[in-house]
């Protein structure tokens, strides 16, 4: 087994009645990096997070999480993995101080320092009933929860989706503080890549219960181009470079390529893509392929 | 101590805008030699970006010798930043006059010439399909 490795899903699958949610998932998660898990509601993020923190069972294949199973293994996985599920759910009645009460009661390797130290930062009042907090407060009351656990993977489901713009910044900003601290590894659930894009150095792309698309952020936009000239049969193009996705009009060729080496040609005019169309490219894909880069690990340190 | 901004529809990348900020900076004489750089921990708390990409930038500057990394203390700016590069530079200019030429001759456009030379800058890509 891989000891840089932070999850490993081995063709995973999980049906719900006749329905598959997540299959033939098999992906690896480097340690030490940040990975946003992207694709649209529905596609098997959050199946594949409660499968990573045993609260659901497979029904193939296997996922190990810090090198054991989260369900059979869950007393020595689980309490070295931080998980905040979607909406944060929190027990509104409480206030800030009772919840984090709870939590040192709940977790043995609560560590109340880093609680305390940052809900003084966050300047939260602890007195004050959780369910009265703004989206913004209570989810970073639920990332502190997840955080004084000291995690070695941190999963989050849909962390900023419910957050207007500042207060999505300010829970970014917390989890990267965390991450050049720590090392931590953390992996996000995301329906906008937006949100994302600059906070992860790692991609993966769920659509239709299946990964579509896995590797470093940073090669991937290396290697993805869209070419435009005149109408071509992309096939010539496809000799040499993957098509992601050709769109055509009478005279036009457009094709979102991910590249084989150079891809300077005289009939085609080239341009740089963001993540973002990068994602719905491989979204809009009929026919779906896993692609999967090298792993290239960078260690964090701070 | 300097603040970075980044410009989200640039389309340059987030290291390099970093690194370019830092250039300029030094050459304004904003940063002086001895200068701490923001922590990587600082400049992720503020523009919540990955640690990775700061931590890219600070390699690259390093590389160039404009900073030099102290393990565990920080990042400084060099004791004695590069000269700017001497000569060379007008020679290089007279070749490259020579070969945009020869581009020009063989048909392309200023936009070719242009995208020809960044793709050739950008290490090639190599894909590795599971």
């Amino acid at each position: 087994m891989n000891g840089d490795i932070a999850l490993r899903a081995d063709g995973l699958g999980k049906r719900y009645g006749s329905k598959w949610a997540l299959r033939d998932c098999t992906l690896e998660i480097p340690l030490g990096s940040v990975t946003a898990l992207v694709g649209p509601n529905g596609a098997g993020k959050t199946t594949l997070l409660q499968l990573a923190v045993g609260l659901s069972t497979p029904t193939q294949g296997e996922i190990r999480v810090l090198g054991g199973s989260p369900r059979h293994d869950a007393s020595g996985i689980l309490p070295r993995v931080g998980f905040v599920a979607q909406e944060h759910p929190l027990y509104r009645g409480l206030t800030v101080d009772e919840t984090l009460k709870l939590g040192r009661k709940l977790n043995p390797s609560w560590d109340d320092g880093v609680a305390r130290e940052r809900i003084e930062r966050l300047a939260l009042p602890g007195t004050q009933k959780v369910g009265k907090l703004s989206g913004g407060q209570q989810a970073q009351v639920a990332l502190t929860l997840a955080l004084a656990k000291r995690p070695e993977l941190l999963l989050l489901d849909e962390p900023v989706a419910s957050l207007d713009p500042l207060a999505r910044r300010e829970f970014l900003q917390s989890v990267m503080e965390v991450v050049a601290e720590t090392g931590t590894t953390v992996v996000l659930s995301s329906h906008i890549v937006a949100d994302l894009e600059r906070a992860c150095d790692h991609l993966v792309i769920l659509n239709q219960a299946q990964t579509q698309l896995i590797g470093p952020i940073d090669e991937i936009l290396a290697s993805h181009r869209l070419l435009t000239g005149p109408r071509t049969d992309p096939a010539t193009v496809a000799r040499v470079h993957d098509v992601v996705r050709e769109s055509h009009t009478e005279r036009q060729t457009t094709l979102l390529v991910r590249a084989n080496g150079h891809v300077y040609d005289s009939c085609w005019q080239l341009h740089e893509v963001d993540l973002e169309e990068v994602v719905l490219a491989y979204l809009g894909q009929r026919s779906i392929t896993t692609r999967s880069f090298e792993r290239r690990r960078e260690a964090v340190t701070a | 101590m300097i603040e970075f901004h980044l410009d989200a529809h640039s389309g340059v990348p987030t290291y390099l805008q970093l690194v370019q900020q830092v250039r300029q900076a030094v050459r304004l004489g904003i940063l002086r030699p001895g200068d701490q750089l923001p922590t990587v921990k600082e400049v992720v708390g503020s523009l919540a970006i990955n640690p990775n990409t700061v931590l890219k930038a600070y390699r690259e500057l390093d590389r160039e010798r404009l900073v030099e990394g102290r393990r565990g203390v920080g990042t400084f700016v060099a004791s004695a930043p590069p000269a700017p590069p001497p000569d060379g530079i007008k020679e290089l200019r007279t070749a490259l006059q020579r070969w945009i030429e020869r581009a020009r001759t063989a048909g392309l456009e200023d936009e070719s010439i242009a995208a020809l030379v960044a793709d050739t800058l950008r290490p090639p890509v190599v894909s590795r399909v599971a």
